[in-house]
């Protein structure tokens, strides 16, 4: 009886209420509902998404409750009252009962709101006695996940193909929303976030676990979440960065302890395997061909597939004095970056054996022909010898 | 009257009287005002589908960048400057504005800052592409060239901001008739005052941190960038500071105007004069205290975010006060729907579902979710469109009358209120729901889910858009083949000065000043 009575007075309100009736979320894994059931705030699978929630939909009432009251009067008022009807306007304009009435029930609504929102907010400050700990980077345009102690670090960045977005390839279900290699983390244990960035700030959110934090270049922040079901939780970055800020999803993959554990013995496994390639020497042709696809996924964006970059914002790499000069300058700036630019330190983003390959490529692409080579042993001893 | 205005283009030029520069705001804001709906036009055509149709995405941010800083110093704040030109002086009996070619040099200044802002668009390199809150280093270090063109428009344009404020200051505190004492001034005299302090107080914080950015980008200094030891959340600090007020410095006005419209077509005095002058005291001074709010992801200690959020909900407070006045006002009155009426009340509906929407914000836990998706979008245009703009536009049919000597088109006025009202709801509440659902602002292209209510956006938005050009053509038919009228008091129910002076209002008023009893 009384849900139906809150339905009907949802319906006959102010569109306000379309939030807290429609927005049953059921959450499934990966369920991603479509479009016109995407009213509400997901509850989430955490337990600060639900105290969010919770608290949300406590100011959703309120809110609803008083503008039932404010709207009622007005609405009441613009019918009975008019002029049309012959209705002989009153005089009274004053009333200091009323006036002190109405200013001291909403302050007594805001302290009740209070209350549970400091108790959530002490909750998601307590970053303390974490199980794991990720280290969480963000790059334009994409995130670095480092798993602290474990030696396992890797880039997480769009799949989703240039012509899908350009409409010339159809779109698939998880468009804009998927990445070469998800977060991987265990259910049920507390996992802590070290938030920072490389370049600008950047934002770290994904809805379901109630986590928002920015990346900020040179500052570590802290936050946290304490995953309870399975499933794959998808979120974006909120702080505009630059051309890519749509294009650099998250997606988490929360799995059992045990599916965790052997993952995790996988990628120290795969980690070892490419410090072992680094030592091998290359021909011409292998490192062209890795670089070229190297080269598309990490510097295209700013450079430009021809190499040509974009006028005015970022240099033209085609005919460039660094790509035909010497090799300890073109190694210097893509391992550490050009400071007070966009161009990045890609040391620590790429594999030595990517670094030599784009090297390479850049330096005997689109009509650039120094001829020479750069192996990944070379990279390693850059990095080295500073 | 001693003699009418100068002949040709040096009427304009050299302009000193408040209503010819008053008229110069007006049209300078709307023709701003265009070109800022442009600038959104081009944003809602692109979200219209997922995936990139018309624009690439540095074109997109240029956009929503563009459209933000064109609305806000373009378009809102100058427009209601220009009313305050215009209305002041008749709202206190003031022969004029109390520095008269100062007011010509903050005028004229302007459109230079806003050539110098968009000539950026055909530079290589392009627009501002940082948003108009353009946080550092996005904004520095990572920005193109032009930027230092957008530091100087940005110098400009504050410049003529406080020039403004200085004046309508001087004008308010010293050319009442005899007997206007301040506690029977007009709401909008008085919120325009106080607005003014908090731009002579906000705006050269704007100007520092332009030049802290042009100090960053040109000089080698580190303000913002944490290589050299800076701190980029400082800048965040800083611009909120200026911010939080600059939100409040277009919506005081506002609130005047429909304190001046409300009671005139309820044939009722204003509920609660005296507490609408306290709240709107209360709420500029909050405004100095509350910045942070628009800052609980960047990690701050938990006592701020504690402070900030309470501090943030205490503002609710008078801001529901001034609801609250404005509805008891109409409660018994003798109401009519005129078209300024309409717009007045949608005014007090659409203001109020944004305080709403503040309130949640507030909640800092809550804002985790909300904060930089959608959501804030929703927020903000109820506060600022159906807030600001709508109350502009009632102004503008309220006195339009009494500016002109002729009636505009009552008809017409309805049909674009209703397209507007309409539109504009289409246009934003479902931008609540892409929020809530999870969908970032500032989104060039967006995942699937969120293709339905994209498209309602877009084509409440177009709806909105389009409401706009028939206002245009209502305001030019108006003066051009507007039904003369020549009744001192447009309307029964309207109190005040300006009610009292011939319609239209002659070049020159109250040269000699009026008594108020
Ligand atoms: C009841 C009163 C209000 C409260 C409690 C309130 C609260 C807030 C909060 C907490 C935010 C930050 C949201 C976020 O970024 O996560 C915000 C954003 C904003 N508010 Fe309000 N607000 C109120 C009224 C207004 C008014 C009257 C205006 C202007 C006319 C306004 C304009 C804005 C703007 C422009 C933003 C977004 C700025 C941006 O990030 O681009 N608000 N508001
Ligand atoms: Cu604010």
């Amino acid at each position: 009886m009384v849900s139906r009575l809150k339905q009907l007075v949802a319906y006959a309100l102010s569109p306000l209420l379309l939030l807290s009736f429609v927005g049953q979320n059921a959450h499934a894994e990966d369920a991603h509902a479509s479009g016109w059931s995407l009213l509400n705030m997901p509850q989430g699978v955490t337990s600060v998404s639900n105290d969010i929630y919770d608290l949300h939909m406590t100011v959703v009432w309120i809110c609803v409750w008083i503008s039932v009251v404010v709207y009622g009067v007005m609405f009441y008022s613009m019918f009975a009252h008019r002029k049309s009807k012959g209705y002989k306007a009153a005089n009274f304009h004053e009333s200091t009962t009323v006036e002190l009435l109405w200013t001291i029930v909403p302050v007594l609504i805001l302290i009740w709101v209070a209350f549970p929102s400091t108790k959530s907010l002490i909750e998601l400050y307590d970053t303390t006695e974490a199980d794991i700990d990720i280290k969480i980077t963000g790059y334009q345009w994409k995130w670095q996940y480092e798993y602290l102690g474990e030696g396992v670090e890797f880039m997480s960045e769009l799949t989703t193909s240039e012509p899908a977005i350009y409409n010339l390839e159809p779109k698939t279900e998880f468009y804009l929303s998927e990445v070469n290699e998800p977060l991987v983390l265990p259910v049920g244990k507390k996992v802590r976030f070290l938030l920072t960035a490389k370049d600008v700030i950047h934002s770290w959110w994904v809805p379901d676990l109630g986590v928002k934090r920015d990346a900020v270049p040179g500052f570590i922040n802290e936050t946290w979440a304490k995953i309870d079901e399975p499933g794959v939780y998808r979120g974006f970055c909120a702080e505009l960065c630059g051309k890519g800020h749509a294009f650099m999803p998250i997606v988490v993959n929360a799995v059992s302890e045990d599916e965790y554990k052997t993952w995790l013995a996988e990628k120290k496994e795969a980690a070892a395997v490419l410090r072992e390639m680094a030592k091998q020497t290359f021909t011409l042709e292998q490192l062209m061909a890795k670089g070229e696809v190297a080269y598309n996924r990490s510097c295209a964006g700013c450079h430009s597939g021809n190499g040509e970059g974009i006028p005015g914002a970022f240099p033209a790499l085609k005919g460039s004095a660094i790509a035909l000069g010497p090799v300890a300058k073109h190694l210097d700036v893509m391992v550490n970056g050009v400071s007070g630019t966009a161009m990045q330190a890609f040391g620590g983003q790429l594999s030595e054996v990517d670094l030599a390959a784009i090297i390479t490529y850049e330096r005997n692409a689109w009509g650039n022909n120094v001829g020479d080579m750069v192996q990944p042993i070379d990279v390693l001893k850059f990095k080295q010898g500073q | 009257m001693a003699h009418g205005p100068a002949k040709g283009i040096g009427r304009w030029l050299f302009a000193t009287n408040h209503k010819d520069i008053g008229t110069m705001y007006l049209w300078f804001s709307f023709a701003m005002f265009l070109l800022g709906g442009t600038f959104a036009m081009i944003i809602r055509a692109e979200l219209f589908a997922p995936g990139m149709q018309l624009v690439k995405p540095e074109f997109f941010n240029q956009m929503t960048t563009m459209h933000g800083l064109v609305m806000v110093f373009g378009a809102i704040m100058p427009s209601f400057v220009g009313l305050a030109n215009w209305m002041i002086p008749l709202q206190i009996g003031a022969p004029d504005m109390a520095l008269p070619r100062m007011n010509n040099l903050s005028f004229w200044i302007l459109p230079f800052g806003f050539a110098l802002l968009a000539s950026t668009l055909f530079m290589e390199g392009g627009a501002p592409n940082f948003g108009w809150t353009f946080y550092a280093p996005l904004s520095t270090t990572y920005a193109p060239d032009t930027v230092n063109f957008f530091i100087f428009g940005v110098h400009i344009i504050g410049a003529s901001s406080i020039m403004g404020s200085i004046n309508i200051i001087a004008t308010v505190l010293n050319l009442r008739a005899p007997g206007m004492t301040m506690m029977k001034l007009p709401l909008f005299v008085w919120t325009w005052l106080i607005t003014a302090f908090l731009l002579v107080a906000v705006m050269p914080v704007l100007a520092g941190v332009v030049t802290m950015m042009l100090m960053d980008i040109n000089f080698g200094t580190s303000f913002f960038d944490a290589a050299g030891g800076g701190d980029p959340v400082l800048f965040q600090h800083i611009f909120w500071f200026f911010g939080h007020p600059e939100v409040y410095i277009i919506i005081l006005p506002a609130f005047g105007v429909v304190s001046a419209i409300i009671p005139t077509f309820s044939r009722k005095p204003l509920f609660g004069y005296s507490s609408m002058v306290y709240a709107t005291s209360a709420i500029a001074f909050l405004s100095f205290i509350v910045w942070a709010h628009h800052m609980f992801t960047t990690g701050m200690p938990i006592a701020g975010e504690l402070y900030f959020m309470y501090a943030t909900m205490l503002i609710a407070v008078p801001t529901g006060v001034k609801v609250f006045n404005w509805i008891t006002t109409m409660f018994r009155g003798s109401l009519s729907f005129e078209t300024p009426m309409l717009f007045a009340i949608a005014f007090v509906i659409l203001f109020t579902f944004g305080g709403f929407t503040g309130l949640m914000l507030a909640v800092a836990p809550a804002d985790i979710q909300y904060h930089d998706s959608y959501f804030v979008v929703g927020h903000f245009h109820y506060v600022m469109v159906a807030g600001a703009v709508f109350s502009m536009t009632a102004g503008i049919y309220y006195w339009l009358p009494k500016w002109c000597g002729k009636m505009y088109d009552e008809t017409m006025g309805k049909l674009q209120f209703w397209i507007a009202f309409i539109g504009f709801n289409i246009a934003f509440i479902p931008q609540h729901f892409l929020g809530l659902a999870g969908m970032p602002r500032r989104y060039a292209d967006y995942a699937l889910q969120f293709s339905d209510w994209n498209m309602v956006s877009s084509i409440g938005a177009f709806m909105y858009g389009a409401a706009q050009l028939l206002f245009l053509y209502n305001v030019i038919r108006t003066i051009v083949a507007g039904e003369p009228t020549s009744e001192e008091k447009t309307w029964e129910g309207a109190e005040g000065l300006e009610w009292t002076l011939p319609t239209p209002a002659p070049f020159h008023t109250f040269s000699t000043p009026p008594e108020v009893k």
